[in-house]
């Protein structure tokens, strides 16, 4: 199938528009027909159509009902397709439920919005037996609306690779028998904490890009920053889900401050705070202090109240540590992780001294998932650097350098070490 | 992760192969591509001609030389570019393309980076 983004011609406006209405067309599909896969595709077919037609014929006056019907129209296809190869080999068409073939008329598609077809399309996208690369990849096109050539694009892998990725993902789905609905109640909390997990890693994906000739990558963090807010107008009272909002909003802030032009990385303690969005800071302080009081804590919500902090200090040295480490203390508590232990150990450094945090890495050498980790090498030559131990900093540097598979890390990294080599 | 497979083959030996246990290997291979294309985990495949020409610089400017490697054993054959979820699926993958050979597995540096 060809794609919307190599053969498009259409306007940024019909693109945004399409990406909108995407979700909701194909929610609609779903919620009538079942086939999720099948609907998808079919989809995908209506939104490439549209991006063929409209900037020559006009935006039509209903554009979610022309694409439903080109949509439905196209699945028809495919089932009756599906139906006669049936017919002729098993004879299996009595299995057709008779909805299936009803095709709607252009003006009778108007079909209501369900209030909660946003978030069962989630669920369906991030379904428990994909792996996260399959539901990312299936998140952004079915919830983003991005076609297969820019989530490509985006991960650096080939169009054709990521089209088989996002097929094997839909035949998964169907497999494992997922339905279009919203999953029970008794998995809801723990299905959520999948979307949410999910919305994070891409978000994460499109932030620690570097800045300069790649424009893929950081449109992926406004992507989970709208999808993340759209969850949090459905579910206004699930504070982790407000907490994973402020906490996008409140690192996505500091973008503009965080890489230099040439794409080199500015620790926090060194980056320009003029740069910093003041916008953005606003609605995510604004937002973790109203959430919380509601005493439902969560990690999100741990997380965002420490970047707050930091996104609230004038300058490096304001930075209220003692209560950053007070809330890295609750974090690791809450979910214990050899991560949150390293930034643990960088705020009892800055709070009690190098000793201090120095004392806690040694817990982390016997630890198997970060051992080797070469976060954990630049964490102690920090750590050895502000102790006065120069020497033993710039070999833990440069054992982080070694190990450190992001370019722009290992930059950053050999440049500690030879820094300190003078 | 995306991870590069480099296959060197030890050539004398696989000159020698009969030419059913060579079609088996090779069959192996494309068995093994059919899959990865199947599972979205491929990026690209090639194998390499077997002449090799080495620039080097030499006294300021670059030359053709013999090279740094002298006569080896194992001679780069084939690239395997995967993007697969863990070190493990990389090392799995490895498997059935190591016969006659060593595979070594190498993982591509990111253009992403968190501030330390």
């Amino acid at each position: 199938m060809p794609d919307r983004a190599s053969t498009a011609t259409a306007s940024p406006d019909i693109e945004d528009l399409l990406r909108q209405l995407a979700p909701q067309v194909l929610a609609a599909l779903a919620r009538r027909n079942g086939q999720f896969d099948a609907c998808e595709d079919a989809v995908q077919e209506a939104l490439l159509a549209a991006s063929q037609q409209w900037p020559e014929a006009g935006v039509p006056d209903n554009p979610r009902g022309w694409l439903i019907t080109v949509a439905s129209r196209r699945l028809l296809d495919q089932l009756r397709g599906d139906a006669a190869r049936q017919r002729r080999e098993t004879a299996a068409i009595a299995l057709m439920p008779p909805e299936a073939w009803q095709v709607p008329a252009p003006d009778a598609v108007e079909v209501a919005e369900h209030e909660d077809d946003a978030l069962t399309l989630l669920f369906m996208c991030c379904h428990p037996s994909l792996s996260p690369a399959s539901q990312l990849a299936l998140t952004l096109r079915a919830v983003g609306g991005l076609t297969t050539a820019q989530i490509g694009a985006a991960f650096f892998v080939p169009e054709a690779t990521m089209a088989q990725r996002i097929s094997r993902a839909k035949a998964t789905i169907k497999a494992a028998g997922a339905r279009f609905e919203l999953p029970p109640d008794t998995e809801r909390a723990d299905r959520l904490r999948v979307v949410l997990h999910v919305l994070y890693l891409i978000f994460n994906e499109g932030y620690t890009a570097s800045s300069g000739d790649d424009l893929q990558r950081p449109e992926l963090a406004a992507e989970a920053i709208r999808i993340t807010r759209d969850v949090h107008r459905r579910l206004p009272g699930d504070a982790e889900v407000a907490g994973l909002l402020a906490l996008m909003l409140l690192t996505d802030a500091r973008r503009a401050a965080r890489t230099r032009p040439d794409g080199s990385l500015v620790p926090l303690a060194e980056q320009d705070r003029s740069r910093w969005d003041p916008a953005a800071i606003r609605e995510g302080v604004d937002l973790i202090t109203a959430t919380l009081p509601l005493g439902m804590i969560g990690p999100y919500q741990l997380q965002a109240a420490i970047a707050a902090i930091h996104d609230e200090a004038a300058t490096a040295e304001d930075t209220d540590w003692p209560q950053i480490l007070s809330l890295y203390r609750l974090l690791g508590q809450m979910s214990p992780n050899p991560m949150i232990t390293l930034n643990h150990a960088v705020a009892a450094a800055m709070v009690n001294g190098p000793e201090a945090g120095l004392l806690m890495l040694a817990s982390l050498e016997t630890d198997e998932r970060i051992a080797q980790h070469h976060r954990l090498e630049a964490v102690r030559g920090h750590l050895l650097e502000m102790a006065g131990d120069i020497e033993a900093a710039r070999a833990a540097y440069r054992l982080a350098a070694r190990r450190t598979t992001s370019l722009p890390e290992r930059r950053y990294l050999e440049g500690k070490a030879a820094r300190l080599a003078t | 992760m995306k991870y590069v497979l480099l296959i060197h083959s030890d050539m004398a030996l696989w000159e020698q192969l009969p030419k059913e246990e060579a079609d088996r290997v090779i069959g192996n291979h494309y068995k093994l591509m059919d899959e990865l294309k199947a599972s979205g985990e491929m990026i690209r495949v090639d194998g390499l001609s077997n002449e090799r020409t080495f620039i080097e610089f030499r006294d300021g400017s670059p030359a053709v030389t013999d090279g740094p490697f002298g006569e080896v054993k194992e001679q780069l054959a084939g690239v395997f570019a995967v993007d697969v979820d863990s070190f493990e699926r990389a090392k799995e993958i490895a498997g059935p393309i190591s016969e006659y050979g060593v595979v070594e597995i190498r993982q591509l540096m990111e253009d992403a980076g968190t501030e330390m």
